[in-house]
This record gives structure tokens, C-alpha cells and sequence, in this order.
């Protein structure tokens, strides 16, 4: 564990904080009160942190009542299993992972299928699979409104059809707190408790609870492979070099976590939450930008959406 | 950042929202960076004109081109002093619903008017569905004035006109240019007659009444846990009020009591408990709560007939014939009313309940005062409800008499075996007659 974790950090939460706080325990226990089946969808990163948080603290002291579905698509930073494995181990979750075996032994990976395609096999099937064999009709997962352009209007209970996609056009709107978790046969929910976070609350609560996230988001220096202004990690040996390009050693760090091969680092001194906040603050870039999928075509999250990716 | 402003916008299409919400979102950050690093004031190329703000949002229009929904979004700015989320309802189309939907929980209603246009039919619909949602502060933003000249009169007809659509409201009327900045972070100089303050200061410094605390506490029941034996808690978001250990409250419809033995947290049991916190509360006595129940000091209104403002969000209309599910607080009842309602339309509705609702009025309490109707049919969230007052609700004997019925059922069902049933049946009526 980085260092930054065990500082003593006697921050209280904001107000604002708690507000979001309690607000994300109440959504979490209208689902256990309403689905049958719920489940986490936990991506390891930071807002799955933050989620597996505010689980434990909305079922206190019951255990946290639904499975963790982690949707491996073996691309993953081995620090982020790393850290899955024992984190989960050691707040008691019920952890379950899935992988889309068939595509992995077709060879499916971003520079052979592409990344539109990677992502449909490896996250957005693998993910309708995984729900669709564990029956659930209920799935928790980290997004926030300030993430993206089609996220902003995203409900905090986002209907699904029988076949996991979001129609956008056929949102129930949603007043005061009431949410509505009627569903039909073969229809399920996906639930955003994070829907009014923002990127700087998510990294303010972590510092204040001292939650523990993948060391990957501190600054360190780490082998990249420099491309322009794009720096890629040379974990996945199928990422292809240009003539004379050779791993170096960048100070840098990740601002989200996703497949290595398709996950942008950014240089950054931020070893610390503070330098991380102060460093968002002044970006002028939003988070995802850092992320290769989004740029495939213009909307492409609302496509993904509608496909019945998070 | 203190606390959590819950900001609501409408004006109709070009009016001018994008490029004001836009310029919100921007130009605080930058005064947000500017007080986190101390720096100087940044006043310079906030009121610069040239970059276009609408397309720093969203831009409705390529929205509706190619058809993506028209719906409210959601939007998150701070500066040093205040958290904002804003919900950006667009002012056309399903606007009455939008509008609602944004209102529910909005503290603030930004107002927008063109300058060149003034009051609008619109705009008058706009504020009287924020009014009704229960909101007490508004600004009006009179926009272009740049192109008014920045004519104190133009302004001033707006304000007084307006005045008339919300009376006795607290109504912040600034002058603004959106495109140029005036009076949008900054005061303005070309407005040397408008001594109030600017959008962004008013924002950071309106007090929002509060006043939740001070009201009588209310809790409604969303999950009972029991992870062992031993423990049995009431796990819920405090709606109204305070409540501390050693407190007497009520449990409806049972209308049975008993203390507050603890207040549980992940973070450890608390001393006190205000509004706004999800806590799980122990009791003293087992009292045979459970998800749906309200947990009160005092009293509460319990009854099975309403009268309410209804606004109805679907094309399907409202109609008396069909039955419908109310989902108030954590309860879900079967409903049906006394007449029908069309999209859009807002209207005065009783409404007769399968079961009892625990109410507050609307104006007295704007979570235990509302409910959502939803299609038994299409499960869509069809109407949104306000309780303006309750029908022949009646003494609080007959209240309790309700809910010994909801209870004796409950124990007939839950029990194990017939005999358990009977038994646990018998034990609770000689308990209500004794
Ligand atoms: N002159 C002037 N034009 C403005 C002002 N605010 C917005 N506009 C223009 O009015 C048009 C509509 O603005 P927009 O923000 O898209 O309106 P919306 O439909 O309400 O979101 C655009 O061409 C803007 O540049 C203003 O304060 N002064």
C-alpha cells in the first residue's frame, strides 16, 4: 500500500460529502428492499471503491448483501487484480469474475479486432453474459453524471430490456428520492449510487475515509512506451511498436483504470490524494478523454449504452 | 466547500440557458482554482466574449437533430464556498415534466427570460410549476440585455411583471448578458444601476431555509436488518427532525412506541441523528416494523384518502377507471382517483388508497408530502403528487385501528405454521384490548 495511504489524515467529510453520502445509502437500500437478485458490478477503480464503501457502511453491520461481479477481460493492469484479490479477501466480499472465454480464444484483443470490437466482446458480452447467468435483476454500478456527455441525463435507476440495452427515449423520470424499482419478467436495472458524485467529491471521499485504491493512480516512475502525447503501457507484449520505440521511464500515473493496452497514462508528480485533487482541479481535460474508446466515434458511450455496456 | 446547493434552471429555447449554464460551469472553475492556489482574482477573460459557452455544454439543438432525448441533465460545478448541482430542464417539449422532475429537489430556480421578449407564456408556466414543487427561491436572469442596451427599464417592467406571476416569493431579479459575462460571476459595469448582487454570488450565498432539522422527525422504514439473532435494526434516510437515543417514537400505522435504544453507523452510534442522515435505529421493544412503516416523534397524519396536486408525465392519461400503484416513501399502495388528467396536465386530485399512507402536507414537508404514481401496465412513472390535505382522515383510534388490522394480518401471514399464527394473532388482539 502507498505510503499516502497510511499518512494520518484527520480530514472530516464536507457536509457535502455526507449529503452524498447518506443520499447513495438510501438508493442502495432500495434496491436490497426491492430486487431480488442484486449485484455489484466492481471495476476496481476508484469509484468501485468508493461503492464497496458505501456498501458497507448502508448494511452495517450485516455483511454486504449482494455478490461482486468483476468482468475480466484478462487486459486488465496486473496491479489491479492484484489489488482486487486481496481487498476483497479482506472486507469479506463474495467476489465472482467472468471473462468471455470464447473470445479470448479466438485471440480477441484491441489491435486485431480493433477497440470497438474488444470492448463489445470482452466488456459490454461479457458483462450481458455474466448478468444473464446469474439472473440478476439488479446491477450497481460506479457511474457518475459528470463523467460524460450521455451520462449527464442517465437515471439513477436506468432500465434495461431483456436484453441489457438502455433506450434513452424511454426514461422514467424521477422525483424527490422515489424511485421506482417496478420491473417486468427478463428486465433488469442497472443503479448508479454515484449518479451526483463528482471525480473530485469521489477522490475527496477516499482521502477522508482513507479508503485503499490501486496504487496505479499514484504518481511513480513506470516503463511506457512514449507515442506523441500518449503514453501506453507495455504490460500486454501484443502492443505494437513503432520503428525505434523503446520503453522509458516516465514519472506518470492513471486518472481512470481499464485495459492496459487502452488506458492512457498522464505525466503527473500527484504520489499523494491532495497533489491527485490539485492536479484535477486545474485539468482541463475530463477524465475519460485519457481513455482510447470513447474517441472511436462521436457519442460512442451512448452507443455503448444503448448496446448495454454501463 | 461548505454545503450542497441544489440549483434548477428553465427558459425556453433560446433564450439563452446553454450559454449561461455554460459559462456557470466555466467560469467557476476557474474561480475555483483561482481560491484553491490563492492566486489573483481572474477577472480579466471572465467577461471576454468570444468563446462560444452553449457548446461548452451540450447544445440542445444537435440533441434534438439527432433525436437523442430531450431530458433533464445534470450538471456539477463548485467554487470554495458551495457545491452546486444543477438540473438543466430543457424549457420545450416534455417541459412540464422535466421541469417537475428538476424541481423535486431543487433549493434554487434559475429563471431565464430573453430582455427582447420579456414575460412569456412559458416562462409564467415555468415558475408556477417551481412554486407548486415547493421551491421559495428564484432568480429571474433577464438575459440580452446586452442587446437592450442595458436599459434599466426594460429590466425593470420584466421584474414587476413577474412579480405578479410569483407573489410574496423571494425573487432575485439580476440583469444579465450570458454571451458577455455581465453580471454572471462578476458585477458588471455597463449595469452601474443594479446594486444586487451578481448570479454566481447570490448562488454562493443565498440561505436556504433549512429548516428540515427543526421539524418534527420522521423516519420511513426501508430495510429491517437483522444479521444475527440479537439485532434487530430499522435502517432508513431521517426524512424530517432529529432523533437521539432514549427518544420516545412511533411506529405507523401500529401506532405502537418505544425508545430508541441505539443509533447504529459503520462510523459508530451516533448521539443524535438529524435530517438527510441514513442511519439504523435500534428500539427498545420490539414492535413488528417493518419496510414500508413510518418511525415518528408525535404524530403524523394516517389515512387512506387524499386530496393532491397531481402532474401527469404520461401520454397514456390519467384515467378514473384504472387502478394504479403509489409509491410514497418507502410504501408502495394501490390507488385510484376521481378523475382523469392529460399529458402535461396539472390538476387537483383525490386519490383512494388500498392501504394507509403516514403523510405530511406538501407544504409542510416535501418528503413525507409526496408520492409518484406509477402504470400498473407500462410500470412508467406516470404522475407525480403532491398531498395538499388528507380526507376524513380520522382520530387517532381509528388510525391505530388501521394498522392493528395491518398487523394482525402480517402476523397471520408471516408466522410459520397455522397454529403459530392463531396463537401470535391472539396474543396481539388481547394486547389491543387489554
Ligand atoms: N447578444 C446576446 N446573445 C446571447 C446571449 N445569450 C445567448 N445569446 C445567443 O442566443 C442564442 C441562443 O442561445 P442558447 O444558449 O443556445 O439558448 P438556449 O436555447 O436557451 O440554450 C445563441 O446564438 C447565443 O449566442 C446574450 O446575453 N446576449
Amino acid at each position: 500500500m502507498p505510503e499516502t495511504l497510511t499518512e494520518p489524515t484527520t480530514v472530516a467529510l464536507s457536509d457535502h460529502l455526507r449529503a452524498l453520502e447518506a443520499e447513495s445509502v438510501h438508493i442502495m437500500r432500495e434496491v436490497v428492499a426491492e430486487f431480488e437478485r442484486p449485484v455489484m458490478l466492481y471495476s476496481i477503480g476508484k469509484d468501485s471503491s468508493v461503492l464497496l464503501r458505501l456498501a458497507q457502511k448502508a448494511f452495517y453491520p450485516g455483511p454486504i448483501p449482494f455478490p461482486l461481479l468483476h468482468i475480466d477481460t484478462t487486459y486488465k493492469f496486473r496491479e489491479m487484480i492484484e489489488f482486487r484479490d486481496r481487498y476483497v479477501a479482506e472486507i469479506g466480499g463474495r467476489l465472482i469474475v467472468h471473462t468471455n472465454t470464447d473470445a479470448i480464444a479466438e485471440g480477441t484483443q484491441p489491435f486485431k479486432v480493433g477497440t470497438k470490437a474488444c470492448c463489445g466482446a470482452l466488456k459490454t458480452r461479457g458483462l450481458l453474459d455474466a448478468l444473464t447467468a446469474g439472473n440478476y435483476d439488479a446491477a450497481f454500478g460506479g457511474a457518475r453524471r459528470d463523467e460524460e456527455r450521455s451520462r449527464a441525463k442517465e437515471r439513477i435507476f436506468s432500465l434495461r430490456d431483456p436484453n441489457g440495452q438502455w433506450d434513452p427515449k424511454n426514461q422514467r423520470p424521477e422525483l424527490w428520492q422515489l424511485l421506482n424499482a417496478r420491473i417486468r419478467p427478463g428486465e433488469s436495472i442497472r443503479v448508479f449510487p454515484l449518479s451526483n458524485w463528482t471525480e473530485i467529491d469521489v477522490w475527496s471521499y477516499i482521502h477522508a475515509e482513507q479508503i485503499p485504491v490501486v496504487p496505479l493512480y499514484y504518481a511513480k516512475e513506470r516503463e511506457m512506451i512514449v507515442r506523441g502525447d500518449m503514453l501506453i503501457s507495455t504490460e500486454q507484449p501484443f502492443v505494437p511498436r513503432m520503428p525505434g520505440e523503446k520503453p522509458q521511464l516516465v514519472k506518470c500515473r492513471m486518472r481512470s483504470l481499464g485495459c492496459s493496452p487502452c488506458t492512457g497514462a498522464v505525466r503527473s508528480d500527484a504520489d499523494t490524494i491532495p497533489k491527485i485533487i490539485e492536479e484535477l482541479v486545474a485539468a482541463k481535460n475530463s477524465e475519460r478523454q485519457l481513455r482510447v474508446i470513447d474517441h472511436d466515434q462521436d457519442g460512442s458511450m451512448e452507443m455503448k449504452k444503448r448496446e448495454g455496456y454501463f | 466547500m461548505a454545503d450542497l446547493l441544489r440549483i434548477c434552471t428553465a427558459g425556453s429555447v433560446d433564450d439563452g440557458k446553454s450559454t449561461l449554464i455554460g459559462r456557470l460551469l466555466y467560469d467557476s472553475r476557474s474561480v475555483y482554482e483561482d481560491q484553491l492556489h490563492s492566486v489573483k482574482k481572474a477577472s480579466k477573460n471572465r467577461t471576454a466574449g468570444p468563446i462560444d459557452f452553449s457548446l461548452f455544454t451540450d447544445g440542445l439543438r444537435a440533441e434534438r437533430e439527432q433525436g437523442i432525448t430531450i431530458d433533464v441533465a445534470y450538471r456539477y460545478f463548485a467554487t470554495a464556498r458551495r457545491k452546486f448541482i444543477l438540473a438543466d430542464t430543457p424549457g420545450h417539449e416534455q417541459y412540464t415534466r422535466n421541469m417537475a422532475t428538476g424541481a423535486s429537489t431543487a433549493d434554487v430556480a434559475i429563471l431565464l427570460v430573453d430582455a427582447r421578449h420579456g414575460v412569456r407564456v412559458q416562462s409564467r408556466r415555468h415558475a408556477q410549476i417551481a412554486r407548486l414543487l415547493g421551491i421559495h427561491h428564484f432568480v429571474l436572469a433577464v438575459n440580452k440585455m446586452d442587446l437592450m442596451e442595458f436599459d434599466r427599464a426594460v429590466f425593470d417592467g420584466i421584474v414587476d411583471e413577474f412579480r405578479t406571476i410569483l407573489p410574496g416569493a423571494n425573487l432575485h431579479a439580476i440583469p444579465i448578458s450570458a454571451l458577455h459575462g455581465d453580471n454572471v460571476i462578476t458585477e458588471s459595469e455597463r449595469t452601474p444601476w443594479f446594486k444586487g448582487q451578481s448570479l454566481l454570488e447570490f448562488l454562493e450565498t443565498v440561505e436556504v431555509a433549512r429548516d428540515a432539522d427543526t421539524k418534527p422527525f420522521r423516519m420511513a422504514v426501508q430495510l429491517v436488518a437483522r444479521p444475527t439473532h440479537e439485532f434487530r435494526g430499522y435502517a432508513g434516510q431521517i426524512l424530517s427532525g432529529i432523533v437521539h437515543p432514549g427518544d420516545l417514537v412511533t411506529s405507523w400505522p401500529s401506532g405502537r412506541s418505544s425508545k430508541v435504544k441505539r443509533i447504529v453507523t459503520w462510523d459508530g452510534d451516533l448521539d443524535m441523528a438529524k435530517a438527510g442522515q441514513s442511519v439504523t435505529l435500534t428500539l427498545e421493544d420490539e414492535l413488528d416494523t417493518s419496510r414500508g412503516d413510518m418511525l415518528t416523534i408525535g404524530d403524523i397524519e394516517v389515512g387512506q384518502r387524499v386530496r393532491a396536486d397531481v402532474v401527469w408525465m404520461d401520454e397514456r392519461p390519467l384515467d378514473p377507471g384504472r387502478l394504479y400503484l403509489l409509491k410514497h416513501s418507502t410504501r408502495m399502495v394501490t390507488a385510484e382517483v376521481d378523475h382523469g388528467l392529460e399529458l402535461n396536465q396539472i390538476g387537483s386530485v383525490t386519490l383512494s388508497l388500498a392501504r394507509p399512507i403516514m403523510f405530511d402536507h406538501y407544504s409542510a414537508n416535501r418528503f413525507t408530502g409526496s408520492f409518484i404514481l406509477i402504470d400498473p401496465t407500462t410500470n412508467f412513472t406516470s404522475g407525480a403528487g403532491m398531498i395538499a390535505e388528507g380526507l376524513h382522515v380520522r382520530g387517532a383510534n381509528a388510525a391505530a385501528r388501521t394498522g392493528a388490522a395491518e398487523r394482525l394480518a402480517r402476523l397471520a401471514r408471516t408466522a410459520p405454521s397455522d397454529a403459530e399464527a392463531v396463537d401470535a394473532v391472539r396474543r396481539a388482539l388481547e394486547e389491543l384490548l387489554s
